[in-house]
């Protein structure tokens, strides 16, 4: 996207068009010509796997939006109709259910690789801050497409998430009656979580317009964190990038295609089969796998306001890693000890999920404050210390060197 | 430093096993259903026609006159990987309920069902059943075998993703069916609750619904307690999941399809990289 176009379009209805819409060179300089660094291993794929995954959310959503009521009344029955007697109806939701997993799953992968390779740093700031937008717009998104079903855990997770702005001082209980669109969650909340839910998906194509934007200025961060300095340390997008991220993708689809084909209702909740019902408070009310880390932050802490500060607190604390971060060194290959905290922290993350399963009480408390309280540490404590202390190795001279080197 | 973090990831993954060793004597005293094999079970799973047809037949001499069943219809008996009524039959079956509709007037009438029509309720409304069932409605039929299952705890939930186990609500229904025991000394049952070893809680309002003998099976087979669960738990099954032989079909050729997909991909990337490497 720097520079001029080396796009010469040969067909002469192809060239009167670049002329007066460059559509084809914008094309060609991102997605062909684009120099990708030759050392991208398979956790640089899941950009390309979210792209996509967002395109199929989309699509099946559009469909079952054709198909869904958003009523109070008939919106559980709606989603069981087209599950009956939509052709293939329950293809397009099971893929839109499952498709939401497997997007966060692909957004956090991408997300950790982000986080061990350094792609935050200078100069990929921006970058790093517009992907983190996309990551709340997706929870939000995601999060309303759940209370769609309207079935038990919809209609209780709508009341437990909703609850939680009930805990600003002052003004949390009007905020609430506003969000709901009345005294407690029925027919307008779900008639606006429908109208946001669609909306959002588009928000985040935008977003991500601009991220892939942002990627294209500033050039892909690589598995050692230092830039191209040659040809020698470059290849072009295409065939190169664009067969590895198919590759990719297609190892990809087959788990996608085993949850929906095979396990479609594994990673839901049984209750939500069950019609919500106000007057009935189901005996457990748990969120959907991909929240389960920050449901388990939130209630690591007694104070509900200090727990939902924490809970928006541990999100918004990824705005500012690249500030955080103090070392100079990006990639965590040459980063020992950073590796250690790394892991460490992906364990926190996951046991996190685990504990959000779990009722608050005895031993599963004191677990969850203490990955809590390493979860912050990660970013407040350690990487800022890291930075000072750590004792990085020696950086290859080029990212060429580096592949000749793991190769002799 | 190295070291320390290396204890400390030692010190926690301890902490963590021993959280898990905790867990099952923390879920209660739920007792796990049994397993049953199911012909509709892994990846190549497919409703057994017969199984079907005997569970319907429980499901309308018994379970139909308190739960509703309000998402089939007549028609849907006659649907392709189904209980294999064929359309003819499941006209008849149609044709031998009252449906309630208005006449040409206006006029409120009854009249017989129609394939089209929905399986009727056995209560004018919610709060008419629940009056007649001591405060708790029956919960509908349509999507019970779903909305029901049992917590499998870790790390046997893990391996069900591999081993594709998704039968945990008949597998529940099968026990529900079953468990209906006496009471150890020391329980105490509220009035109008029944004892059943496998309900959370153990206080069910559910009388007893079934008992060995009651219904009379054509096709020969056993009627005992044990056949009339798994029979009725798999027509729920099929009842909240009519797609289900569709979606496995489909999905073993879907999986055929990309598996070859991401062969050639992987050989044509390698063919591709083979210049730079």
């Amino acid at each position: 996207m720097s520079g001029p176009s080396t796009y010469q379009p040969t067909n002469r209805a192809m060239q009167w068009f670049e002329k007066r819409l460059p559509i084809g060179g914008l094309i060609h300089s991102s997605f062909v010509a684009y120099p990708t660094p030759r050392n991208l291993n398979y956790w640089w794929t899941f950009g390309g796997i979210l792209s996509f995954m967002l395109g199929v959310q989309i699509i099946t959503g559009i469909v079952l939006a054709m198909h869904y009521t958003p009523h109070v009344d008939v919106a559980f029955k709606s989603v069981e109709m087209i599950m009956r007697d939509v052709n293939y109806g329950w293809l397009l939701r099971y893929l839109h259910a499952n498709g939401a997993a497997m997007f966060f799953l692909a957004v956090y992968i991408h997300m950790f690789r982000g986080v061990y390779y350094g792609s935050y740093k200078e100069p990929r700031e921006v970058l790093w801050i517009l992907g983190v937008i996309i990551y709340l717009l997706m929870m939000a998104t995601g999060f309303m497409g759940y209370v769609l079903v309207w079935g038990q855990m919809s209609f209780w997770a709508a009341t437990v998430i909703t609850n939680l702005f009930s805990a600003i001082p002052g003004v949390g209980d009007t905020i609430v009656t506003w969000l709901w669109g009345g005294y407690a969650v029925g027919n307008p909340t779900l008639n606006r979580f429908y109208s946001l839910h669609y909306l959002l998906p588009f928000v985040i194509a935008g977003v991500v317009v601009l991220h892939v934007w942002a990627l294209h200025v500033a050039g892909q961060n690589n598995p050692t964190g230092i830039d191209p300095k040659s040809d020698k340390d470059i290849v072009p997008f295409t065939p190169y990038a664009t067969m590895k991220d198919a590759f990719g993708m297609s190892c990809f689809l087959i788990l996608f295609a085993w949850f929906v084909f095979y396990i479609p209702n594994y990673l839901g909740h049984a209750d939500n089969y069950i019609p919500a019902n106000p007057a009935v408070t189901p005996p457990e009310i748990v969120p959907e796998w991909y929240y389960l880390p920050f449901y388990a932050i939130l209630r690591s802490i007694p104070n509900k306001l200090l727990g939902v500060c924490a809970l928006f607190g541990s999100i918004g604390i990824l705005a500012f890693l690249p500030w955080l971060d103090t070392s100079r060194v990006k990639s965590g290959r040459y980063r020992p000890l950073f590796r250690q905290f790394f892991w460490l922290f992906v364990v926190a993350c996951v046991g996190l999920g685990w504990l959000g399963t779990k009722q608050p009480e005895g031993i599963y408390v004191i677990l969850a404050r203490i990955l809590t309280f390493y979860y912050f540490a990660f970013f407040l404590i350690v990487l800022p210390l890291l930075g000072i202390f750590e004792k990085t190795k020696p950086l290859p001279n080029s990212i060429s060197e580096s592949v000749l080197d793991a190769k002799a | 430093m190295a070291m320390n973090m290396q204890r400390t990831i030692f010190a926690l993954a301890l902490a963590g096993s021993l959280a898990a060793v905790a867990s099952p004597a923390s879920a209660e005293e739920q007792v796990s259903p049994q397993r049953q094999k199911w012909s509709f079970a892994g990846p190549f799973g497919k409703y057994d026609e017969a199984q079907l047809q005997r569970g319907f037949k429980i499901y309308r001499e018994v379970c139909s006159n308190c739960h509703s069943m309000e998402m089939l219809t007549f028609g849907n008996l006659a649907d392709a990987g189904g209980p294999g009524f064929s359309e003819v039959q499941a006209e008849a079956v149609a044709s031998e309920y009252k449906i309630k509709d208005l006449d040409d007037k206006g006029e409120p009438t009854e009249r017989a069902g129609r394939p089209a029509d929905h399986f009727p309720s056995p209560f004018a409304n919610e709060l008419a059943a629940k009056a007649a069932n001591g405060g708790v409605a029956p919960p509908d039929m349509s999507t019970l075998a779903k909305a029901r299952s049992y917590s499998r705890g870790f790390p046997w939930f893990v391996f069900d993703a591999f081993t594709q186990y998704q039968e945990q609500g008949p597998d529940y229904i099968a026990a529900i069916l079953n468990g209906y025991v006496d009471p150890p000394k020391d329980f105490k049952l509220p009035d109008g609750g029944h004892y059943n070893e496998y309900f959370p809680g153990h206080n069910i309002a559910m009388p007893p619904p079934l008992q060995a003998g009651q219904i009379t099976f054509d096709d020969g087979s056993p009627q005992t307690m044990q056949q009339y669960s798994k029979d009725v738990a798999a027509f729920l099954m099929w009842a909240a999941e009519p797609k289900l032989v569709q979606r496995k079909r489909t999905g073993f050729q879907v999986m055929i399809f990309l598996i070859v997909l991401t062969g050639l991909l992987y050989f044509t990337k390698k063919k591709v990289w083979s210049v730079v490497h």
